[in-house]
């Protein structure tokens, strides 16, 4: 009996040009944000949800039609997209977005990949992007986009099998109390996690003969205007400050004195 | 063979180290069986700095009269073009008028702050003297830039004119011909852990084969070095000096900004012996660039260039300008040439030449150096240029016309003007016979002398150390945040980090042997003629010699500790250790310190 033919499954990864994790970040002195003229390099997350799509080829081997890598932001995200291609994935979409503009929320990011999605001919079987971002910290794209395109999520993963014939994926997810197996049917949406006993993964060197590859790679390029989606944030970031700083402690010399200190400080005992 | 379960057992904290790879069955890396890939350019220039990039930039305009394509690929240690660039800075435009004439129509570019004045002043513990400078050091028609920014900027020109700028990839070793040439230069590996095993991420690093060479690794290159002592370029000049530059970058407060204002200090904190002095730039947008550089050749080993600088800054005149709602936004330190035209080596060998800081064109009285090695760079372009265009000629490329081409140009005549001042500084008079001197010279003379003070001697910074026991330990004082702080709180801010489970890159070798007699020797040697030297010096806390009883390679209970994660490649360890047995490799590409504004 002949195996039913199998569609080639297509792999989906947003990824997100933040700023380098090894930086000292500092408020603007307008107090709108932090300095960005920085060092910017992939969200770590996306990194392992690269590295997991291209182990995922690898061990699916044919049964994996493309890697298709996405990001929303301004011109120098392509570098983003490069070191992507370079690690393994086939081609890249960059929405572009004007150098002024602000950084597109969860929402709007969700929205304009719900728009991509649905313009792609092959259609798309599983997107695997981190589990946030290491700039906003928001941890809602992924949700936000299983939501709109009514598919199932699995949220930070830990372990992830795909079974391309039944068309369902085994995941392994970390929740508070340890360890979630779910099976989900395809199409899915899986973020990355960064678990610190065993990583998912640990994601390649972008080396250089694959990035010079990967300049030959195609990296279409596109406007949120163009998907039909309005990304204008519906936030306004009123301020931004730094934490207080940490006024140094005293010593005390006795319990008296501690009392008083307690006092000072406007905590008042109560007898039980 | 240990089961990893047994080994969990034993061993506390193993799982990180396991992650997904069984360590026990990694291999040593071997790198003479290792294959490499292989790609062939016209030119590979290391280093994509002011030097480097100019190089490039210049062969690709050159590219049109020549008539035919050149493939100008540009490796760079640094995460991206800049980020390991530092410096003051007030530049002198000459050769980027020459390389880029319509630079200022380019809405882009960073030269938005002139230098409006040019001060000198002598500092005791409590004053601020105004003194008269040489007139090398006033700056009509320069501008206050951050080199790093300076150099990004030139980065995406060459990238839009079409160089191939590879950041992120460090020149990592020489690739010869049969007959000893130069062929090409190899790529970092990538992937190696802590003992030098493979990971399941390692890559062997590759070879970009070419006809011409460049190299623009900046002061003191790992490469140049090697390339220096192979074809003995030093044969006929004296041995290059180094300074080494601590800079802050501070938003300042409203009050004591003034845009434009150029000042250098000599004197205090400094004794009288050591060369250095003090720098105070106004750059554009509130920031000013404040910095020390201390001369490499200074004798005390209890001497820290960091503390001095820190101490520096509570000096009232620097206190004040640092009053009120200040910030300090960066922080970082590069060693920089002082030799001048007595230390130029022969600037080229077969198959290539030295550009740049690698060769070393600072002029001492201008404390400028980028303008001669932008022109040096573009000079090289030309003659690699026409090396290139001799179609039919097969052996290495030779790269003499560019060594003549230098002697006969400007950057000549600007180094030969000052070529006798920082030697003045040589004689038991110490920087007081260097003023009188310079200012006789600098001022009336205009280095037209007919001698050349020249170190005959060729004693190198590392051999006038002189050892512990002659001085008495210097006591600074306590840090006092905001104003000054300790070290590791400064080295943050440089945004420094490399991967930690890599080879350490400083690495304990006299001429090519490393063991672990060697490491006694340096603990033995360092600790007790030069009170651990390194310790104090290194500006981002790498070397400590700790007690430990138990070490293997150590001595009378202590053993050196290279914090290597925490190294800024400022390159001084490599030229003032006084046993000589530090050698400065690079680590893998895209560590080291991640500077924008510096």
């Amino acid at each position: 009996m002949r195996p039913s033919a199998v569609r080639l499954l297509n792999i989906l990864v947003p990824i997100k040009r933040a700023v380098d994790y090894a930086v000292k970040i500092r408020v603007n002195p307008e107090q709108t944000g932090i300095d960005l003229n920085v060092k910017h390099s992939m969200n770590p997350f996306d990194e392992i949800a690269v590295e997991e799509a291209v182990r995922i080829r690898e061990r699916l081997k044919d049964a994996v039609k493309s890697i298709k890598v996405v990001t929303i932001g301004p011109p120098k995200s392509a570098e983003t997209l490069r070191t992507a291609l370079a690690m393994g994935a086939d081609s890249a979409v960059h929405v572009e977005i004007p150098d002024s503009a602000p950084s597109p929320e969860p929402l709007g990011v969700a929205k304009t990949l719900k728009a991509l999605i649905e313009r792609q001919k092959e259609g798309v079987d599983i997107v695997i992007l981190g589990k946030q971002a290491i700039d906003d910290d928001a941890g809602q794209t992924g949700q936000m986009l299983a939501g709109l395109m009514g598919w199932s999520q699995a949220t930070f993963a830990s372990k992830v099998e795909v079974n391309p014939e039944q068309k369902v994926a085994n995941i392994t997810r970390e929740i508070d109390g340890g360890l979630e197996e779910l099976r989900c049917k395809l199409p899915v949406i899986i973020t990355t996690d960064l678990r610190q006993v065993q990583l998912l993964n640990e994601p390649r060197y972008a080396s250089l003969p694959n990035i010079m590859k990967a300049k030959k790679k195609p990296v279409e390029k596109l406007t949120a205007a163009e998907l039909g989606v309005d990304i204008t944030p519906r936030l306004e970031t009123i301020k931004v400050t730094e934490p207080p700083k940490r006024v140094g402690g005293g010593k005390v010399a006795n319990v008296d004195e501690l009392l008083a200190k307690l006092k000072e400080a406007g905590f008042t005992g109560k007898r039980a | 063979m240990l089961t990893r379960t047994v080994l969990r057992s034993r061993i506390p904290n193993l799982n990180r180290l396991l992650h997904s790879s069984s360590r026990i069955s990694r291999q040593l890396f071997d790198p003479s069986t290792v294959e490499r890939v292989s790609e062939d350019v016209d030119v590979c220039i290391v280093g994509a700095g002011p030097a480097g990039l100019s190089t490039a930039i210049r062969l690709k305009q050159l590219e049109q009269k020549l008539g035919k394509e050149l493939r100008v690929v540009v490796l760079e240690k640094g995460a991206e073009v800049g980020s390991h660039t530092l410096s003051g800075a007030v530049i002198e435009p000459r050769a980027l008028d020459e390389l880029l004439p319509d630079w200022a129509l380019r809405d882009d570019h960073p030269l938005t702050q002139s230098a409006t004045s040019s001060r000198m002043r002598f500092l005791t513990k409590s004053l601020s003297i105004p003194i008269p400078h040489p007139p090398q050091m006033s700056n009509h028609g320069n501008y206050i830039v951050s080199l790093s920014r300076f150099t990004a900027w030139l980065g995406n020109i060459a990238e839009e004119i079409g160089v191939e700028v590879y950041p992120g990839f460090a020149g990592a070793g020489v690739v010869y011909t049969d007959d000893g040439s130069v062929a090409g230069i190899r790529t970092n590996e990538v992937g190696l852990d802590r003992l030098g095993c493979m990971k399941e991420s390692f890559e062997p690093g590759m070879e970009f084969r070419a006809r011409v060479t460049l190299i623009a690794e900046g002061a003191h290159g790992s490469i140049a070095k090697e390339l220096i002592q192979k074809f003995d370029l030093r044969r006929n000049s004296d041995p290059q000096t180094y300074g080494i530059g601590l800079k802050e970058v501070w938003r300042v407060d409203p009050t004591q900004y003034r845009p434009g204002e150029v000042v250098h200090t000599m004197g205090w904190p400094l004794d009288f012996r050591t060369y250095g002095g003090g720098w105070v730039y106004h750059m554009a947008d509130g920031l000013v660039s404040i910095g020390l550089v201390i001369g490499l050749d200074y004798a005390n080993p209890y001497l820290s260039p960091y503390k001095e600088f820190q101490r520096m800054k509570h000096h009232p005149y620097f206190a004040e300008l640092l009053s009120g709602n200040s910030t300090r936004i960066a922080y970082g330190g590069r060693s920089l040439n002082e030799g001048g035209l007595q230390s130029v080596p022969q600037l080229y060998f077969p198959g290539g030449a030295l550009v740049g800081c690698s060769a070393g064109f600072v002029n001492v009285a201008k404390i400028k150096g980028t303008h001669n090695a932008m022109k040096s760079g573009m000079l090289a372009a030309e003659a690699a240029a026409a090396a290139l265009s001799q179609e039919s000629s097969s052996g290495p490329a030779d790269m003499s016309q560019y060594e003549t081409a230098l002697k006969n140009s400007w950057v000549w005549s600007d180094l030969n003007e000052v070529r006798n001042l920082r030697e003045s500084f040589h004689t038991p008079l110490g920087i007081w016979g260097g003023i009188m001197y310079s200012g006789v010279d600098s001022l009336l003379l205009k280095g037209r002398t007919p001698w050349t003070f020249r170190n005959r001697a060729r004693l190198t910074d590392a051999q006038r150390t002189q050892p512990a026991y002659r001085f008495r330990p210097i006591n600074y004082p306590p840090s006092q945040p905001p104003l000054s702080t300790d070290l590791l709180t400064s080295l943050t801010l440089t945004g420094t980090n490399h991967a930690e489970d890599q080879p350490v890159h400083l690495r304990v070798r006299k001429d090519g042997n490393e063991n672990t007699a060697l490491r006694k020797l340096h603990v033995q040697r360092n600790l007790s003629e030069y009170a651990g030297l390194l310790q104090r010096a290194c500006p981002a806390g790498v070397y400590e010699y700790v007690e430990d009883e138990t070490a293997a390679d150590g001595w009378n209970g202590h053993k050196l500790v290279i914090n290597s994660q925490n190294c800024i490649h400022c390159k001084l360890c490599d030229i003032k250790v006084p046993t000589q047995d530090i050698t400065w490799t690079v680590p893998e590409g895209g560590g080291g310190p991640k500077y924008t504004i510096v």
